[in-house]
């Protein structure tokens, strides 16, 4: 294997917030989108760099690209530890792909102030590649706030309808969900008696020395309560549409396409095998939480949407619910779909605010009721549409396939009664997807979009737009047709005897 | 006795050891002498006097760090010197640097006389340090009516204005019935440890070490819980504490903006100090922990509940932040109590005090300019469009409301972070809980600030007369420019990179 000169996890986090750091000085605005593009571009090809080269690489317990750096306060266990897990990896790059499009995308935008907008995109972005590749889960929750923090500034200085509402609503929902998940890891790291948040340590440690079990009971809790506000799991999940529906579009893709999935890999990584206890104790009403609210109530509730972009956010919010499925099956392979899901699910849902701020820009509304017949001017951009909403269905051939695939296989021994809820799901959402790819992009045009093309004819895809679309789409095939690019690592991780919980009976 | 330990002291040349705080009354004193024999027109050099001379004895305290009486008690027993005193004695001297700088801002909008507002702050920055270093009731008394006599000054400073004159009254009401209070408490303790027909009586009953001494023979007595709890009372208002935090608003509001600051900073902080000496760990009240841990938890409780739900409603940001300062009360109070079980909150607290400066001094500094000639009329309102006008202020207020909401990557996130290992480390957990609610309600006022700030636009009123007005912005000047740069810049590395103060302040 040929190794970098440097520390390419380290490199990918810190070079967007440098770069940010550079805009923040005062770089011109010329200059300042230059180094964008530069910026947005390298983390993506380090991720591709550690996944080429994940396999040949040594590893430590599973991890990878191992690196240590001391922040001085060692005595109290925190320190900057970085690796890539077969976990971590596939979310390292996802990281690196949406970051890359959505900077693209904005690159491409005009928005207002767009120094500013670079600037606190790639701060995002810095913060997400540090949540992936953190293994000191301090780290992990501290860089999770790192490329949160935009998103409140985001969503309200650049939002849509309500964004001032929305932006509160967000952030209160949000830091209560992300107090919660602190505390949560507070505490493991206070009764583990470890003294360090270094989650290799927890580990060792806690498999040797578990922790009771009305304890993990308690913390499992806790970290679903708090996380789970984090993912939108039902019934917290109110601030989701509302803020993807004001979100500006590179920032809805960064946040629904990866930041969300902080609270899921959270869950993977830290809650599953260091509280096993915890996870068989909650494991049977977290299925149902997700099955009937998520899947069932949130998908009917999608159905009724008449805002594309807020059907969006409720159709995200809706396959969390499958997520979390994977995750209460607590086997290898339906943590591991889920872990495929995640990934599987950010490239289409962030492929799909792309594209729908795309026709809003052609439309001049997100109104279903009030658009129609766009294949015709815009063959391309429809076509993209097509495939974003079979991905998101689940079609084959498209990555979400395989990791809801695993999640059924694994619900099925798990309970069969939640797996047939879950399935008649998968229903709902190709009704919603094909209807509303109906309304767009096909059927006679509405006298409100020929009134909109009488004034600004509506064009197709430009390249500029096709590109970060490209990207997405690509990896969304490419997963599909070869999954083993990223289920090998995961499964290698799951299957390890130090993470395997086991495998808890549906009650 | 105390004139005969003052003489020895003389004899032995101890008076080094308060070295910097005889610079700062020397150079108060200077100040006043200069007043008197300056021509009028280089007045203008003596605040430049003050702020140089508030930094030279900081850069000697710094080069003297260990100067030789370290854990030696001075003075026969009245100061005892420690490396939190030292601390704490930085720290008033970095305090008291930023309230002048943004005193050079503030008071120039004014027709006042200037060179007393700087000598008063050397006072009462003396008075602090001293108070830091205290291990005697009597010692404590006295530099706690010094610093808080030369305070009421201070706040009614502005004395054509009716606020500041109002928030002068009440804090003079409040101040004298704290000062009662400590005094009574001080004064029941003196005459239980000084009873002779009592076990284990005090021969120096004032002295930290000897009422120490006695409490633990005595661990029930009831007229020493009276006077522990009146004790409390007493430094509970310096804090502004629940339920002694009646006055933080109006004063908050009223005061000049430079002395809202050092309020906000350098009293709480030397407040603070007074308490870790009384109930610290293996303080002098530690035999009575079983009455000061749940009166403690309580007050922090209240405060953290109060302060946030009390600021929620706030539309002047003067007021907003004293009562979020009630919250921060609450949150080191928190700290206070798990400090009796690890001795890990004491660095937290300190770091939660420097982080808590770093970030208070940035919002004061960006009001400063923000405000007008009226320094109590400062509306929420007034930051619409800030962001747009002055991307450097807006900037640096999102970084020290950041810091004070808790926000990681800046320093205040890991200050509330060590207070809450701390806190969980001590077994706390209830206390913790009301926090993490307490954190959360902040986010809410300091989120509408920003609010303002960023999403906000303002329109001036077609007819002037008519509609709102607004002061107008004050332009960044050189010294407040690299001052307030510098502040958020230390709180961003702080957050990011907080082993070095960590480490020496939490892990010693």
């Amino acid at each position: 294997m040929r190794t970098l000169p440097f520390d390419p996890l380290l490199a990918a986090i810190a070079f967007p917030l440098a770069s940010a750091l550079v805009i923040a000085c005062g770089l011109p605005k010329r200059w300042s989108v230059r180094l964008a593009y530069v910026a947005f571009a390298v983390p993506l090809l380090l991720a591709l760099h550690t996944w080429w080269h994940f396999d040949a690489s040594p590893k430590v317990a599973g991890y990878a690209f191992l690196t240590q750096y001391s922040t001085g306060l060692d005595a109290v266990g925190i320190s900057l530890k970085l690796g890539l897990n077969g976990i971590a990896m596939p979310l390292f790059l996802l990281a690196g792909l949406v970051g890359f499009a959505a900077g693209l995308y904005a690159l491409q935008s005009q928005a207002e102030r767009l120094k500013l907008y670079l600037l606190l995109l790639l701060v995002m972005q810095g913060g997400l590649m540090g949540v992936f590749a953190s293994v000191d889960i301090l780290f992990l929750y501290f860089f999770h706030e790192l490329a949160l923090i935009p998103t409140f500034i985001m969503v309200g200085v650049w939002g849509g309808r309500d964004r001032a509402y929305a932006a509160m609503k967000l952030t209160i929902y949000l830091t209560l969900g992300a107090m919660l998940s602190l505390a949560g890891l507070i505490a493991i790291y206070a009764r583990s008696g470890a003294n360090s948040f270094d989650l290799m340590a927890l580990r060792e440690h806690l498999s040797r020395f578990p922790l009771d079990q009305a304890l993990q009971g308690n913390l499992f809790g806790l970290l679903l309560v708090g996380l789970g506000i984090l993912v939108s799991l039902f019934p917290l999940h109110t601030w989701a549409p509302l803020g993807y529906g004001a979100a500006p579009s590179s920032n809805a893709m960064l946040h629904a396409g990866v930041l969300k999935k902080f609270g899921l890999y959270t869950l993977i990584q830290v809650a599953l095998p260091l509280l096993p206890a915890g996870h068989a104790a909650w494991a049977s009403p977290l299925a149902w939480l997700a099955v009937l609210g998520n899947v069932l109530i949130i998908g009917l509730v999608t159905l009724a949407q008449r805002d594309l972009k807020q059907m969006i956010g409720y159709s995200s919010v809706m396959h969390m619910g499958y997520a979390f499925l994977g995750i209460a099956t607590g086997t290898a392979v339906g943590v591991g779909g889920a872990v495929f899901l995640m990934v599987a699910h950010g490239l289409s849902v962030a492929l799909l605010f792309l594209l729908a701020t795309s026709v809003h820009h052609r439309t001049q509304t997100f109104a279903l009721d009030e658009m129609g017949g766009l294949a015709r001017p815009a063959p391309v951009l429809a076509a993209f549409l097509v495939a974003a909403t079979f991905a998101g269905i689940g079609l084959p051939g498209f990555a979400n396939f395989w990791g809801e695939l695993a999640v059924f296989v694994a619900l099925w021994q798990f309970s069969p009664a939640v797996t047939a809820v879950a399935v008649a799901g998968v229903v709902i959402s190709a009704i919603y997807g094909l209807r509303a790819l109906a309304r767009v992009c096909f059927g006679p045009a509405t006298p409100r979009m020929e009134e909109v093309a009488a004034r600004q004819p509506p064009v197709d895809l430009r390249w500029s737009e096709r590109v970060p679309a490209l990207v997405l789409l690509l990896a969304l095939l490419g997963l599909g047709f070869w999954p083993r690019a990223i289920s090998d690592p995961i499964h290698a991780a799951l299957a390890a005897p130090a993470t395997a919980a086991a495998a808890p009976s549906a009650r | 006795m105390t004139l005969e330990a003052a003489k020895l002291a003389a004899a032995n040349n101890l008076w080094g050891a308060i070295l910097p705080e005889l610079m700062l009354a020397g150079v108060a004193l200077l100040l006043l002498a200069l007043e008197i024999f300056l021509p009028r027109r280089q007045h203008a050099v003596l605040p430049d006097l003050a702020s140089a001379g508030i930094l030279g004895t900081l850069l000697g305290l710094c080069l003297n760090w260990d100067s030789g009486m370290l854990g030696a008690e001075t003075f026969g027993g009245l100061l005892y010197h420690s490396t939190s005193g030292q601390l704490l004695r930085a720290f008033f001297l970095i305090a008291a640097f930023l309230t002048c700088v943004i005193a050079r801002l503030t008071l120039a909008r004014q027709k006042m006389p200037r060179v007393e507002f700087y000598h008063l702050l050397l006072i009462v920055t003396a008075a602090m340090m001293l108070l830091a270093q205290t291990n005697h009731l009597l010692m404590l008394f006295v530099t706690v009516e010094t610093l808080t006599i030369a305070l009421y000054v201070m706040v009614a400073y502005h004395r054509t204005s009716p606020a500041s004159l109002e928030a002068g009254l009440k804090y003079v009401l409040m101040g004298a019935l704290s000062s009662g209070l400590l005094l009574f408490g001080i004064t029941l303790l003196y005459g239980v440890a000084g009873n002779p027909s009592l076990a284990g009586h005090a021969a120096r009953p004032f002295h930290y070490a000897d009422l120490a001494a006695f409490l633990t023979a005595n661990p029930n007595h009831f007229l020493a819980s009276l006077g522990i709890v009146l004790v409390l009372a007493g430094v509970a208002f310096k804090i502004g504490a629940f339920p002694f935090q009646i006055w933080v608003p109006d004063v908050y509001q009223g005061a000049p903006t430079p002395v809202t600051a050092f309020l906000a900073v350098a009293s709480k902080a030397a407040g603070f100090a007074v308490l870790l000496g009384l109930c610290g760990p293996g303080a002098v009240f530690s035999a009575y922990a079983w009455l000061t841990t749940p009166v403690l938890t309580a007050m922090a409780a209240a405060s953290l509940l109060f302060g946030n739900l009390a600021a929620l409603t706030q539309h002047n940001v003067k007021r907003l932040l004293g009562l979020s300062g009630v919250s921060h009360a609450g949150f080191l109070l928190l700290g206070v109590v798990a400090a009796g079980a690890t001795p890990m909150a004491l660095g937290a607290i300190y770091f939660y005090l420097f982080a808590y400066l770093l970030a208070a001094f940035a919002v004061f500094g960006v009001m400063a300019h923000v405000a007008g000639p009226d320094d109590a009329d400062q509306e929420l309102d007034h930051y619409a469009g800030l962001a747009k006008e002055s991307p450097f202020l807006a900037g640096v207020l999102t970084v020290g409301l950041g810091s004070l909401a808790g926000i990681p990557p800046l320093a205040g996130f890991m200050g509330k972070l060590f207070i809450f290992l701390a806190a969980f480390q001590a077994g706390a957990r209830a206390l913790l809980a009301v926090a993490i609610v307490g954190v959360v309600i902040s986010i809410y006022y300091y989120f509408g600030w920003l609010r303002a700030a960023y999403f906000e636009t303002w329109t001036p009123p077609a007819d002037a007369a008519a509609g709102p007005t607004r002061p107008a912005r004050t332009p960044v000047g050189l010294l407040a420019g690299v001052t307030l740069g510098a502040l958020a810049l230390a709180s961003i590395v702080i957050g990011f990179y907080p082993g070095p103060l960590g480490h020496w302040l939490a892990m010693r």
